[in-house]
């Protein structure tokens, strides 16, 4: 095993670290694939659902030597988790606008970041981008803490607030100068990020325009433009897209896919189909706590009916149907979910794990049963999304 | 210190840039020089006295400030509030003292150019008499520390509310206060009941009392220390106002 790199700690009860490729990238193996038992000290074990494993190693004060608080799997590699935050919390007189609010985003990964209108997404935001402080908890961009170097990790981020504010008396091009010279580039290298932003954002047709009068799409792209100037690790962005038409809506999620590779990105919505759009994995806020956190996937396996064959028959069918299919070992149950027009909808919950939707289809096929429509249902976002936001079972996941 | 100046210096030429993209800086401009002119040749009898000095020009700037500069104050944080752009400006890697510095720089060389705007006077009464062009120099640089003082105040309310026009009418009475504090009339209502400290206390607050002084030749460090630490004082308020009042 090649040597680590120095100021890790190596190994640690039942743990390897492999440097891989690039300097940045570990792998940890635990020695047991299981979660839930008692990591090292320096090592904690998160899990989203049973598919998923995420580990954030807080490797402890020597990991600050390679400058990273901490890392989290992603994908294959262990990235850097470049945005972090610890039980932050904020009142705004009796309302608790956020309630304790911990995530972490690793490099490579854009975090859809869901949640009712007021259940503390622009506040959250507002509080890991330092522009609130936190009654209590703690924010980290690029491993530096948000209020005790505020200017430093101001540095590492781009922020583009609601609404993407931006000074109207101005021109798109005179407002991206000045950002680059607040942000320490001057001359030639001003010109070029500013172009750079520019030409990202595609905001040419309106160089020479005052900000005031530019359409709502051209300054959200402004907002953009002015947030990736610097080329950040670390970019959040509060609704990107809310207001825009669909072609402009497409453009901003191809920018964000673009330059997901190499950052941390956190962008709130409301549009749901956006997370399974750009996002590589979605929390879902209600009333200042995380309710849902995971892959849009893992997120819609929570719902009751995920996976479960529905299909319609005709009612005079429908017992016989019910009796067919449960003879079938790979169906754990089969519902009546509705009826109309003399159909039946049928519903069966194949076993865990059990490839029942093409099984189903053979059987179908050699029992000639008569069925109009089959379809295997995976549910939909907005369906977890009203499922953990309105129910109060919900707040206590998470 | 060159990070502190280089990024303070940004934020001065955007809000002094942003002062001249509205019609708000030539109409102030034209109303500043108009009325100091107006006040010296009609009100001060300019000519009547037959001086060679410009004392009923700068005798009246504590009034017209009264007016002129919380309008150029009113914007530097109620605007940034209303619409939004302080969550952008304080989500930059800057310090808050480099944005409180910077615009009130900016405001305050605006008000500059308007005090540039009034050199003509100066010209002319060289061209009539034989002026004291010392006791002209220290007015002028009483003049534009005493608009200075006045601004920081504005600046400090700005940052309280979203809405310029109470900006403006609260910073205005600040403003009417402090300069009405020097006067007979204020100190003669205190006089029957308050102790003579408080009174000596409010009258040293006065701008026109410190102004006086100035334009009489008599430049003082206790008049300039007293307006550079209202300054700092204010812009000190401003500080901790926006840090409160930045998210509401």
């Amino acid at each position: 095993m090649p040597s680590p790199k120095p100021g890790l700690p190596v190994g640690g009860a039942g743990v390897t670290i492999q440097p891989l490729d690039t300097a940045e990238h570990f792998l940890i193996k635990p020695a047991k694939q299981r979660v839930g038992g008692r990591w090292p000290a320096w090592m904690t074990a998160y899990t989203h659902s049973s598919q998923t494993v995420r580990l954030s190693a807080e490797l402890g004060p020597s990991y600050r030597n390679v400058g990273l608080r901490s890392a989290a799997f992603w994908g294959e590699k262990l990235m850097p988790v470049l945005i972090e935050a610890r039980d932050l919390r904020k009142r705004f007189g009796a309302i608790n606008a956020v309630d304790g609010i911990s995530l972490e985003v690793a490099k490579g990964e854009v975090l859809g970041f869901l949640g009712p209108n007021g259940a503390g997404k622009s506040t959250t935001m507002k509080m890991l981008t330092g522009f609130l402080e936190p009654d209590s908890g703690s924010a980290w961009i690029g491993g530096i803490a948000v209020a005790d170097q505020p200017i430093a990790a101001k540095t590492k981020l781009g922020y583009m607030p609601e609404g993407a504010p931006a000074y109207g008396d101005m021109t798109t091009r005179r407002f991206l100068q000045f950002i680059a010279e607040i942000r320490g580039f001057d001359g030639a290298e001003a010109d070029r990020r500013v172009d750079g932003a520019v030409e990202r954002a595609a905001l040419e047709a309106v160089l020479e325009q005052k900000i005031d009068t530019l359409s709502k799409g051209y300054k959200r792209r402004v907002g953009m433009a002015q947030a990736i100037l610097h080329d950040p690790e670390v970019l959040i962005m509060d609704e990107p897209t809310d207001g825009l038409d669909p072609n402009q809506k497409h453009h901003v999620r191809k920018l964000i896919t673009e330059m997901a590779k190499d950052k941390a990105i956190i962008v709130s919505t409301h549009i749901l189909e956006e997370v399974e759009a750009v996002c590589s994995r979605a929390v879902i806020i209600n009333k200042g706590r995380i309710v849902a956190d995971g892959t849009a996937e893992s997120l819609m396996r929570r719902l009751s009916y995920h996976g479960t064959i529905a299909m319609h028959v005709p009612s005079s069918r429908a017992e016989a149907v019910k009796k067919a299919l449960l003879e079938f070992a790979a169906i754990a149950s089969v519902e009546t979910v509705g009826a109309n027009n003399g159909k039946v909808r049928l519903q069966a919950a194949p076993r865990d794990g059990a490839p029942a939707a093409s099984q189903l289809a053979s059987l179908i096929r050699t029992r000639l049963i008569e069925v109009e429509e089959v379809v295997v249902q995976r549910g939909s976002l907005d369906e977890v999304f009203r499922e953990v936001t309105t129910s109060d079972d919900g707040a206590h996941h998470g | 210190m060159a990070e502190f100046v280089r990024k303070t210096w940004a934020i001065t030429k955007r809000e002094f840039a942003a002062y001249f993209s509205t019609p708000l800086a030539t109409v102030f401009l034209i109303i500043f020089v108009a009325l100091t002119g107006a006040f010296a040749f009609y009100v001060g009898g300019f000519f009547e006295r037959g001086q060679a000095d410009l004392a009923p020009f700068f005798q009246y700037h504590p009034w017209l400030y009264l007016l002129l500069v919380p309008a150029v104050a009113m914007r530097l944080w109620a605007e940034e509030r209303k619409s939004g752009t302080i969550e952008l400006l304080m989500t930059l890697p800057i310090s808050p003292w480099e944005a409180i510095l910077g615009k009130f720089i900016a405001a305050w060389a605006f008000i500059g150019v308007a005090l540039l705007a009034t050199l003509p006077m100066w010209i002319t009464v060289n061209v009539l008499g034989d002026p004291d062009n010392g006791v002209i120099f220290a007015s002028y640089v009483g003049s534009f520390l005493m608009a200075g003082a006045f601004l920081a105040i504005g600046s400090c309310i700005s940052a309280l509310t979203k809405n310029q026009v109470i900006a403006f009418i609260i910073a205005a009475t600040i403003c009417f206060l402090l300069v009405m504090s020097g006067l007979e009339l204020v100190l003669g209502s205190l006089r029957t009941w308050a102790p003579e400290f408080l009174i000596s206390a409010i009258s040293s607050l006065s701008f026109l009392s410190h102004f006086d002084r100035i334009t009489k030749g008599v430049i003082q460090l206790s008049s300039i220390i007293f307006y550079l630490s209202l300054i700092a004082f204010a812009l000190f308020a401003n500080r901790v106002i926006v840090e409160m009042k930045k998210a509401d």
